[in-house]
Parts: structure tokens; C-alpha cells; sequence
């Protein structure tokens, strides 16, 4: 029966019952993507596939059990020297699934794992889509995030499928989408369960039963037993009736333009090219749009913005890796002690995983509030209904609350997130060590204190560490790992993996005042302070700081942090690392904090937080405070050269391992602008030295905190000299 | 101190009310009233002096809240004494197997010489119930003092309010229905739509044929009050392939395999056995009808396994004993659904799921088909929840001396919400030889089916009473 007797690489099929069955299995990697060699082959296929008689129809499947087809290939558009390089590309997908589109029999795809971007591309230009539900399953377009855009016909069929505020909103957010909303909104047709273990694996039997249903469903659209329309509701028909109406689209058009403008600051083009095809193919038709698409994805593709956002998808990637290898023995029973913001995010984390959690703290007030926290970040997720009431209740047995160090002889590693005190953590470290079994691992959750004077308290420093979260822990995606000289690989490896089991990207850091993420952020807030004293007022600078693209204010950032922990850092950097870390006069922080605008915790900070009141007000007893120390144009580059000349010297003095580690914790840690792709992108994209020539200018009127450091001088020195090749 | 008594312990008879369709000619009465039916039925098939009956015990999956110790309500109704306790006991589809093993576990430990075990359930009419929101209003006037409270409170009733709250469509901890449950086994195993009507339309054959031939003997007539007399089941319907064939799939939409009519109807009825140590039943002159050996109770994963408790227990309950496949000569499993049936047996005879899911080194072995639910079962003969745990033990002890055999077997797996951790055993008792093995359980209400399927599964030996025959 099967003609599949010439064995392709990435592709293969064979005949069931008149149906030609795809199977996509690239040899070489975990995920399928749309690669060359992959679009030759099912070039070829198609062709067999269309000239055999015998052929009533065919599915389209993954061998892989994660992964249908998780996009195009990047290396593919990274390989391109120019726009039009990239167009071509483009126009090639286009033309193939525009035949698939016409395809003289109907072509179902049946999606198991990721579709995303050329692969969701793929599956809408077939006739019919199944989807499984497994959890691995995501369907979306999210090329935006990589500053790009649908460019294979995404945003010609999108629209027409999924109606006009639909496919916007898919292709401007990028987001994924799980397969009961893609049933909901007409993305698939059909959703098949996944299995569990029976006469094979679970996950060979679902692929298995997806692929038995697709042959059905391909039959009965050939013989017409099924057919794809499907009757359209009141509320389709009234929106298809509106949609018709020319205004109403411009209205459209116009409104999700603001809206983008607002929240990209123009910083990002993609998002207003997608805009532009959809247009383009609605109101032009669609071989114009088809055009618009093609081309805008070639110029895109060349953009310093998509370069730094894909830069960031692959250091991103980079950073889910253990490379220390894997650690002696699993974390099994972990303990958090305090049970404060930081600690209680963190067991929240952790039990999301069912890893066995204590949470300790000093205080029944404390703890409560803790488990409390606990408590409503997986209540919110039931309200969402990304989990049920069983599946948050049964998480939080996991979570064991107490005041005493019961159950820490089990334990196999034990974070600490009291206060931040360096005599407080001697303390901790010595009872803990008491009660703890030899292999346990301290790590502790500092964001300033150095590793190694915390450790000089204990008897055991191989076994010392440092695990810098940030919050909200549940939210921020970032994991900063510390490690001191005496810090055992296994350690490491570790404190990677309890930090990978709960789903953080994580960089590793060599040990020093501020490691490398509250280091930059201190030199930045630093110049925010001093730009504050020259009579630039919060809100100014917020809009100043956001302009250039970091999501949260420089003067909100501080409040956020919470301005006694602010000025406790920028005390202890200033003193530790000298004068670099001048600028802004530290008693302006400190005065704040005497009169309590300690920021968002204590109600006022820069600004003043009300419950209700959505627009916040400038804190008019800080104003008062900053006419007393009144010390300009520049602020931005101001802003970013201190936080970019610190990255590059925690990268010259080591302790930075390389460049990717540096922009990604930048941008997941302080949200560092993506569009820039961390500091050290900038670095090459903007020029070392013209950077170096606007340091010097500052440095004249400011002093030696904008002097460039070395390795910067280096780069500017030699334009060949590139952080990223 | 106890003292365990080693002694046997013996099934005297067992009789069930006929099993109805629900909504069909009980939809009036209430589960007491059922179960009054078959304790009464009991009393006089046996004639066993109601002060001699040490303790009473009945099952219920779908409790009636005025009745919430059916138990008693039945058993005072049926003229039992009223000095006799009663408890009612509930563990899905298997209720009245743990009102059994409870009773063999009273004897065994010495409590008690003689006790009447059963189960009813009752689908005709079930708690529906206000929302929760409404509720906390209604018992806030009961408590409002002023008529200023009281009006407030009615007040702020909203149209929310009225909505009402009816029993729960899907199993509580995975929020799946068993229905959709067994439309994912059925497909893991591979078994297909044909497989699936093929094995209901026997199940409906073979108890129609049994029906016919009398052999459904434990079925006691029901007077419905003020209406007619009720003596047969009325869910047994062999049709065609091509009848069922033609249904669409209740569960899984369109691509599904289990239908109404591959599935177990809710069904109304009752049932109740007398046990008794062999002592005392041969002292009081009665002729036991098996020896009830032994039980197991196993759980699996309530998602992927729910209904794979059979498989599980099986083996468990033949080792325990030093049995095999080839010594059984009867088997009775609980057909939940035809599916579930189907995947069961091809898990037993798949050496992969044996060495993947089991920790054995090779396959189970599947039961022979001419020893396996040859006077029909829970698929024609319908399946009220709590009672058919019963019917299968009678129906083994029947089957036993009609055919000649010498050891049972029976199996139910159960829904469960309370299952969690896999492969977790529990109730073992000195020298019993009868199993019961549980999966998890999974409620199904609604969609043709207004139903609670439970999958127990309850492995019971026995053994024909040759020694008693002896004896006379």
C-alpha cells in the first residue's frame, strides 16, 4: 500500500485507506521547524500526493510528541543579507500555501504540541485543523516578539478567519493560545483528548488516536459527509455585518494603531507593519496585501530591533539549560525561610511543581500572610480557570507552614529570604546549619549582600550559594544564581535546577557588591536620583525612562523596589565600589525614608499610592525634599550609559560569564528595553564609540561615574570588536 | 481484646428488586421504598428470624437527604426489629460490595453472627438543589430578627440566585465525566466502535436468553404502592448492529465511540444479601450458597486509569489465594461501560501494560468469554449504583451451582473522588478469599444520560459450599 518507499529526511508519508498520511520528523532537532530542506521535501510530496488518483485526501502530522511544527526556521532569516533575501523567503511560503490552500483534496492537519508562527501558518492554510488538548499543545503568531510579522500569510487569512479584532489581537500580542479558546474562536475545528497509557506510551497513543481521527475527518470532507462552514451565531453575523462597513474598519484601524503607539512608544515597527498588511489585503485585496506582507517581513527582518529581540529569543533559549550538569542528588523537600514577599513567592513556585515545601518564618502574622500569598496566587490562577479548586488545593498540600525547624533534617536545600541584614543571615545560617542534614544546600536570596561574607558564618561554604529572585517571584521570569570562589559545581548544578524546575530563565553570576543585576540597576537609579535633584519631576522622568522603552519608570522603579532598600544598596555600592557610584546624593533617599516614603509599601514613596485612585500623584513632600537638594537635557543617554558601562565592567571584571547571560538578566531581571535586546546588543548596535564620546561629554560636566570602562574603551577603539558575532 | 474468629464466613442468599430504567414505573417512590422492597424480599426468601439479625448494612451512592441513613429508614420499613442497628455505607459503584466486606469484616471480627447487606440507588429523582448564593440568603432570614432585615435580604436576591445547582456533571477531582472517561480508554487500548456494540448487543443476548430460561432468580417481585406488580428488568434490549450502529456518541463529539447504547443506563432498583459465619448458618439449618473467601480493594489514578481497576485486582486476589486464570470457573465483572470491558481485557492480555503500568513481568491472561458474564450484565441488566455490587455476588453464587463450578470471581471498578494516590490497597482480612479492586470514580450526569456510572472494582472468590452440600 505505502508509496512512502523512498525515505525522505524531514517528512515522509504513507497511504491509509486513500489517505495520504504526513508524518514531520526533523531528524535533528526536538522541534519541527519550517526549514528549506523541510519545504523541498513537502514541495515534492504535495506534488506525488496531487498527481495520484487514488489520493481522497491527507493529514498533515508531527512524529514528534511535543511539536507540530513550532515555526520557521530562524537560522533561515539570520542567514539573509538583505530585505529582499528575506522577502524571496517569504514569497516562497506564501506561494506553497497558497497551494495547499487550493488543494483539489482536502488536507486536515493534526496539531499535537506547539504550531506556532510558519507552523500555525502552515496549518490554516489546510482545509480542516484537529488539535489535541494536551497541555503541550499552543497555537499562536509570535512573531511580533521576535520583531516580525506573520509573513507567510498570516495576515491575509488570519483576518478572514477569525474576523478583524480577533486576528489582531493574536498577531499584535503574540500570545498563545490554548486549544478550547482556538476551538472558541474558530482556529480548529475539532479537539481530540489526549490518552493515557494503554497498549503504548501515553504520548505514542495520542499521537495515534489524533492521527486515526484526521484520516476520519479527511474522508468524510472528501465524500462530504463533513463539511468545513459552519453556521455563523447572531452576534458572527452582526459583527460580519459591521466589519462591512468601511468607517468601521477605519475606526478600527485608527484605535488599534493608538493603542500600539501607546504601548510601544513607536519603539517597536512590527507591530504597525502587521497593521499596515491587514489593511493593505482587506481593503486592497488580498495579492496587494500578500505584497505588503512579503516585503514588510524582509524590511523587518533587517531592523535592529528584530535582531535584538531574536538575540534575546536565543539567549532566552540559552538560558534554559542546566550546564553544570546534573546535580548528585534531586531537591525533593525544600524549605523557605521567611515568609515575607520574596519567600513566600518562592514557595509558591516551588509547590507549583509538587516539590515538597516548608515555609518559616519567626511570626504566626508573617506565616499567615504568607500562606495567604500563597493562596491567592494559585486562587487566582483557579479564577482564570487555568487550574481547577482540586488542582490548587491538592498544590498547596504541598506547603507545609510553620515557626519552628521541624522536618529541616529532610531537607535538601534551604532558601533563605530574611531580612537583609548581614547579621540576621549569620544568625539564620548558623541555626539552620544545626538542624540541616551534610548534603542540604543553603542558598540564600539576597540582592545585594556579597555571597561570600554571608558564608563566611558557615562551616560548610561549598555548599553556600546565592539565588537573587525577583518580584513578584510568580511573575518575574527571572533567576540570578551567585557563586562564590568556594561554591561546589554541584552546588551550581544544583541550585539550576530547582530554578529551572520552577520554570525561571536563570543566569549565573560570579560573586561581588550588587553580583550584576542590582549593580546596573543601582548605577542607573543613581543618575534617575541626580535627575530628579537637577528639577526633572517624576513624572517627567518616568516618561523619559519609559520612552526608551523600560516598562516601569525610573522614579516608579524606585518606589517598586521600596526606597529604603534603595538607598541601603546605594549606601553599601557607594561604599564598596567608590565614587562610580555617585550622582544623586544618597540623602536624598535617606531624608525620604525618615519621613517614611519608603515607596508602593508604605502608601507614598516618589509617589503617592492610593487604593482607588488609578492615576498616581507626585508625592508633594518629595518635591519639597528636592528643591533642597537642587544640583538638562541628555537624561535618557544619561540613564542608559550608567547601567550599560556597569554591565560591561561585571563582564570585564568576570563577574558576568559572557554577554548573552548580561542582556538577558537585564532585560527579564529590570526590564531593560527588548527593543535595545539588553546592554550589550546596544553596545554593538548603537556604536562603542559613539557611546564612548557621549560618556566623555557627561564625564566633563559630571564626573568619573560616566568615565567608560575598559573593555568599552576597547570596543570603541576596534569597531570589529563585536559582543555578539 | 478481639478475637478473630477463623472461621468461614458464607453467602445464605441474596435477592434484588427487578432493575428499571429510570423515570420508568418506580419514578415515584423514594430510594428507601426500593430498598424496603428487597430487605423484605430477603426476610421472606429466607425466612430468617428478624431478631436474630445481628446488624443491617446498605449502600447508596446518591444520597436522599430526608432519608440520609437509608439503612434504618428501609430496614425498620421491611419489619425488621427495631432493635437492630443499621448503617449505611457509600463508595461509588462499589457501595454495596463494602456493605458486604463490612458485614464479613463484623463477623470476622467477632461482633456480630448474622447481617443482611444490600444497596439501593434510585436515579428516578435526585437532590437538586438551590445555588450556594441562594441558600446563604434563605438562612439569613431565617436569622434576620426585623422585618427591615428580612426585606433587605430578600432584596438582594438577583436573578443569579434562582439558578439551581444540580448534581455534579463531572468526576470532582479531575472535572472529567466517566462517560468522557471511557471514550479516552476505549481509544487507548484501540478498542472500536464495532468492538464496543458487539460486546453490549452480548451482554444484551445473554441476559435476555437468561431472562428467558429463568435463570435470574434473585429477582424478587415489586409491588409499586397503589400500582401494578413489577417482576422482571425492563432494560434488556437486543436489537442490531445496524440499530446501534446508527447512535451518535454521548461523550466525545463527533469522533467518539461510546453511545448510549455501549454504556450502562441509570437505572433505579435494590439488593440485599444475608451473611452469616458457616457455623451459625448451618446451627439455624440453612443450605449456604458459597463460601465468601476473600477481597482486595486496590486504587489507581483517578484521570488515565479510572477505570482499569479490574485488570489491576485481578491478579491480586489470585495470588493472594494461589490461584490462577484456569482454576475460576465463573467471572462477573462489572460492566460499566462496553468499552471500559473491552480496554480491560486487552490491558490484560498486553505483556506492555503489564510491564509499563503493573510492575509484573508479563501479561495478566484474559479470562475465557464462555466464563465471563454469561447471564448478561450491568449493560442490559441495568446498573443502580449502589446495588449492583450485590447482584454480582448472588449472580457468581447462582451461576456456581448451575454450572458446576468451584471458584468466582467478581470485579467492579468505582469512581472516586477520594482516590488519589495510585495503587494503594486497603481492607485486608485474615483468611477471606474474595477481591475487590478500585479505581476511581466518575460521576455522569446529563446528557442522554442523567447518570452516575460507578467503576469498582471488587474482585469476590467463592467457592461452592461442598462441604455443606456434604453435610446434608
Amino acid at each position: 500500500m505505502s508509496s512512502s518507499l523512498l525515505a525522505r529526511t524531514y517528512a515522509n508519508y504513507e497511504i491509509k485507506d486513500g489517505v495520504a498520511v504526513i508524518r514531520i520528523n526533523d531528524p535533528n532537532s526536538k522541534v519541527n521547524t519550517l526549514s528549506k530542506p523541510l519545504q523541498a521535501e513537502m514541495t515534492e510530496i504535495l506534488e506525488e500526493i496531487w498527481g495520484n488518483s487514488a489520493v481522497k485526501g491527507a493529514v498533515l502530522i508531527s512524529s514528534k510528541p511535543g511539536s507540530f511544527i513550532a515555526g520557521a526556521d530562524l537560522n533561515m532569516i539570520q542567514a539573509c543579507k538583505s530585505a529582499e533575501e528575506v522577502t524571496t523567503l517569504s514569497q516562497e511560503g506564501q506561494k506553497m500555501f497558497d497551494k495547499i490552500e487550493k488543494s483539489p483534496i482536502p488536507i486536515v492537519a493534526a496539531i499535537n504540541g506547539s504550531c506556532l508562527g510558519g507552523g500555525l501558518e502552515f496549518a490554516i492554510a489546510c482545509q480542516y485543523r484537529l488539535a489535541t488538548k494536551s497541555k503541550k499543545t499552543v497555537l499562536g503568531t509570535p512573531e511580533v516578539m521576535l520583531g516580525l510579522l506573520p509573513g507567510a500569510g498570516g495576515t491575509q487569512r488570519l483576518p478572514k478567519m477569525l474576523g478583524i479584532p480577533a486576528a489582531f489581537d493574536m498577531m499584535l500580542t503574540g500570545r498563545n493560545i490554548r486549544p478550547d479558546k482556538a476551538k472558541k474562536m474558530g482556529l480548529v475545528h475539532q479537539l481530540v483528548d489526549p490518552l493515557g497509557p494503554g497498549l503504548k506510551s501515553p504520548e505514542e497513543a495520542t499521537i495515534q488516536y489524533l492521527e486515526t481521527v484526521a484520516i476520519e475527518a479527511a474522508k468524510n470532507l472528501a465524500n462530504k459527509k463533513l463539511s468545513v462552514k459552519k453556521e455563523k451565531g447572531l452576534v458572527q453575523k452582526l459583527q460580519d455585518m459591521v466589519m462591512g462597513l468601511p468607517f468601521v474598519r477605519k475606526q478600527i484601524y485608527n484605535m488599534v494603531t493608538k493603542k500600539v503607539m501607546g504601548q510601544t512608544k513607536g519603539l517597536y515597527p512590527a507591530p504597525l507593519k502587521i497593521i499596515e498588511c491587514v489593511q493593505t489585503g482587506i481593503e486592497k485585496g488580498t495579492t496587494a496585501g500578500s505584497l505588503a506582507e512579503s516585503v514588510n517581513f524582509g524590511n523587518l527582518a533587517m531592523t535592529s530591533e528584530s535582531l535584538a529581540l531574536r538575540g534575546l529569543y536565543h539567549g532566552q533559549v540559552a538560558c534554559k539549560k542546566n550546564n553544570f550538569g546534573s546535580p548528585a542528588r534531586d531537591v525533593k523537600n525544600l524549605a523557605v525561610l521567611g515568609a515575607g514577599l520574596m519567600g513566600a513567592g518562592i514557595a509558591q513556585v516551588t509547590v507549583d511543581k509538587s516539590v515538597r515545601t516548608i515555609l518559616k518564618d519567626t511570626t504566626v502574622e508573617g506565616l499567615t500572610r504568607g500562606q495567604q500569598q500563597v493562596y491567592k496566587g494559585l486562587n487566582d490562577k483557579t479564577k482564570k480557570k487555568a487550574i481547577t479548586s482540586f488542582q490548587r488545593d491538592t498544590t498547596m498540600s504541598f506547603l507545609t507552614g510553620q515557626l519552628d525547624y521541624r522536618g529541616f533534617d529532610q531537607a535538601d536545600m534551604v532558601i533563605e529570604a530574611v531580612f537583609e541584614d548581614l547579621n540576621v543571615k549569620h544568625k539564620v545560617i548558623k541555626e539552620v546549619e544545626a538542624v540541616i542534614p551534610p548534603h542540604c544546600i543553603f542558598a540564600t536570596n539576597t540582592s545585594a549582600l556579597p555571597i561570600k561574607e554571608i558564608a563566611a558564618a558557615s562551616k560548610r561554604p561549598e555548599k553556600v550559594i546565592g539565588m537573587h529572585y525577583f518580584s513578584p517571584v510568580d511573575k518575574m521570569q527571572l533567576l540570578e544564581i551567585i557563586t562564590t570562589d568556594k561554591t561546589s559545581k554541584d552546588t551550581t548544578a544544583s541550585a539550576v535546577a530547582v530554578g529551572l524546575k520552577q520554570g525561571k530563565i536563570i543566569i549565573v553570576v560570579g560573586d561581588g557588591p550588587g553580583f550584576y543585576t542590582t549593580r546596573c540597576l543601582a548605577a542607573m537609579l543613581a543618575e534617575a536620583v541626580r535627575v530628579l535633584q537637577e528639577g526633572v519631576g517624576p513624572k517627567k522622568l518616568d516618561a523619559l525612562t519609559k520612552g526608551l522603552g523600560f516598562p516601569v519608570g525610573g522614579a516608579a522603579l524606585a518606589d517598586e523596589v521600596g526606597i529604603d532598600v534603595a538607598a541601603h544598596v546605594a549606601e553599601d555600592l557607594g561604599k564598596a565600589l567608590g565614587s562610580r557610584f555617585g550622582g544623586g546624593n544618597v540623602e536624598v533617599l535617606k531624608t525620604m525614608v525618615q519621613k517614611g516614603y519608603k515607596g508602593r509599601k508604605s502608601g507614598k514613596g516618589c509617589y503617592v499610592y492610593e487604593k482607588k485612585s488609578k492615576d498616581k500623584k507626585v508625592n508633594p513632600g518629595v518635591e519639597e525634599i528636592l528643591k533642597n537638594h537642587k544640583s538638562c537635557t541628555d537624561v535618557q543617554y544619561r540613564l542608559l550609559s550608567r547601567f550599560v558601562n556597569e554591565s560591561v565592567l561585571c563582564l570585564q571584571e568576570g563577574i558576568l560569564p559572557d554577554p548573552v547571560q548580561g542582556d538577558i538578566g537585564a532585560v527579564f531581571g529590570l526590564g531593560f528595553p527588548p527593543c535595545l535586546g539588553g546592554p550589550f546588543r546596544f553596545v554593538d548596535s548603537f556604536g562603542a564609540d559613539k557611546l564612548v564620546q557621549k560618556m566623555h561629554r557627561y564625564e566633563e560636566v559630571y564626573g568619573n561615574q560616566f568615565s567608560p570602562c575598559q573593555l568599552l574603551l576597547d570596543h570603541a577603539k576596534d569597531s570589529n570588536k563585536r559582543f555578539h558575532k | 481484646t478481639f478475637v478473630f474468629r477463623m472461621f468461614n464466613i458464607v453467602l445464605v442468599d441474596g435477592v434484588r428488586t427487578p432493575f428499571l430504567l429510570s423515570g420508568t414505573s418506580y419514578s415515584d417512590l423514594m430510594p428507601h421504598d426500593l430498598g424496603r422492597g428487597a430487605l423484605q424480599g430477603l426476610l421472606n426468601r429466607t425466612g430468617v428470624p428478624k431478631e436474630i439479625v445481628d446488624h443491617i448494612i446498605y449502600g447508596i451512592v446518591i444520597q436522599e437527604v430526608k432519608t440520609s441513613n437509608v439503612a434504618r429508614e428501609a430496614a425498620l420499613g421491611a419489619g425488621f426489629s427495631d432493635k437492630t442497628p443499621a448503617h449505611t455505607v457509600t463508595m461509588a459503584c462499589i457501595s454495596s460490595n463494602q456493605a458486604m466486606t463490612s458485614a464479613v469484616g463484623l463477623i470476622a471480627a467477632g461482633q456480630c453472627d448474622v447481617v443482611v447487606a444490600g444497596g439501593v440507588e434510585f436515579m428516578s429523582d435526585v437532590p437538586i438543589r438551590h445555588s450556594r448564593k441562594m441558600r446563604k440568603t434563605m438562612l439569613s432570614l431565617n436569622k434576620a430578627k426585623t422585618l427591615g432585615q428580612r426585606l433587605s435580604l430578600l432584596g438582594s436576591i438577583r436573578m443569579g440566585h434562582l439558578m439551581p445547582e444540580l448534581p455534579a456533571v463531572a468526576e470532582f477531582s479531575t472535572a472529567e465525566s466517566m462517560g468522557h472517561s471511557a471514550d479516552r480508554l476505549a481509544a487507548a487500548f484501540g478498542v472500536t466502535r464495532v468492538e464496543q456494540d458487539e460486546y453490549a448487543l452480548r451482554s444484551h443476548r445473554l441476559a435476555k436468553k437468561a431472562q428467558d430460561e429463568g435463570l435470574l432468580s434473585d429477582i424478587i417481585s415489586f409491588q409499586v404502592p397503589g400500582k401494578n406488580i413489577i417482576s422482571a428488568d425492563n432494560g434488556i434490549r437486543p436489537t442490531s448492529m445496524e440499530q446501534m450502529g446508527k447512535l451518535k456518541p454521548a461523550f466525545v463529539k463527533p469522533h467518539g465511540t461510546v453511545t448510549a447504547a455501549n454504556s450502562s443506563f441509570l437505572t433505579d432498583g435494590a439488593s440485599a444479601v444475608l451473611i452469616m459465619s458457616e457455623e451459625k448458618a448451618l446451627a439455624l439449618g440453612y443450605k449456604p450458597k458459597a463460601y465468601l473467601r476473600d477481597f482486595v480493594y486496590v486504587s489507581q489514578d483517578p484521570k488515565d486509569q479510572l477505570l482499569l481497576g479490574p485488570t489491576y485486582a485481578t491478579p491480586k486476589v489470585l495470588e493472594k489465594s494461589g490461584l490462577t486464570m484456569e482454576d475460576i470457573d465463573v467471572f462477573e465483572f462489572h460492566e460499566a461501560f462496553a468499552g471500559q470491558i473491552v480496554a480491560n481485557l486487552k490491558a490484560m492480555d498486553s505483556d506492555w501494560f503489564a510491564q509499563n503500568c503493573m510492575g509484573r513481568k508479563s501479561k495478566v491472561g484474559v479470562p475465557p468469554m464462555e466464563k465471563f458474564n454469561t447471564w448478561g450484565g450491568s449493560l442490559s441488566l441495568g446498573h443502580p449504583f449502589a446495588a449492583t455490587g450485590c447482584r454480582l455476588v448472588t449472580t457468581v453464587a447462582h451461576r456456581l451451582q448451575k454450572e458446576g463450578g468451584q471458584y468466582g470471581v467478581v470485579a467492579a471498578c468505582a469512581a472516586g473522588g477520594q482516590v488519589f494516590l495510585p495503587k494503594y490497597t486497603y481492607a485486608q482480612l485474615a483468611r477471606a478469599d474474595t477481591e475487590y479492586s478500585r479505581g476511581a470514580t466518575v460521576q455522569v450526569f446529563l446528557v442522554h444520560s442523567f447518570g452516575l456510572f460507578s467503576v469498582h472494582v471488587l474482585c469476590m472468590k467463592m467457592t461452592m459450599c461442598k462441604s455443606v452440600q456434604k453435610h446434608f
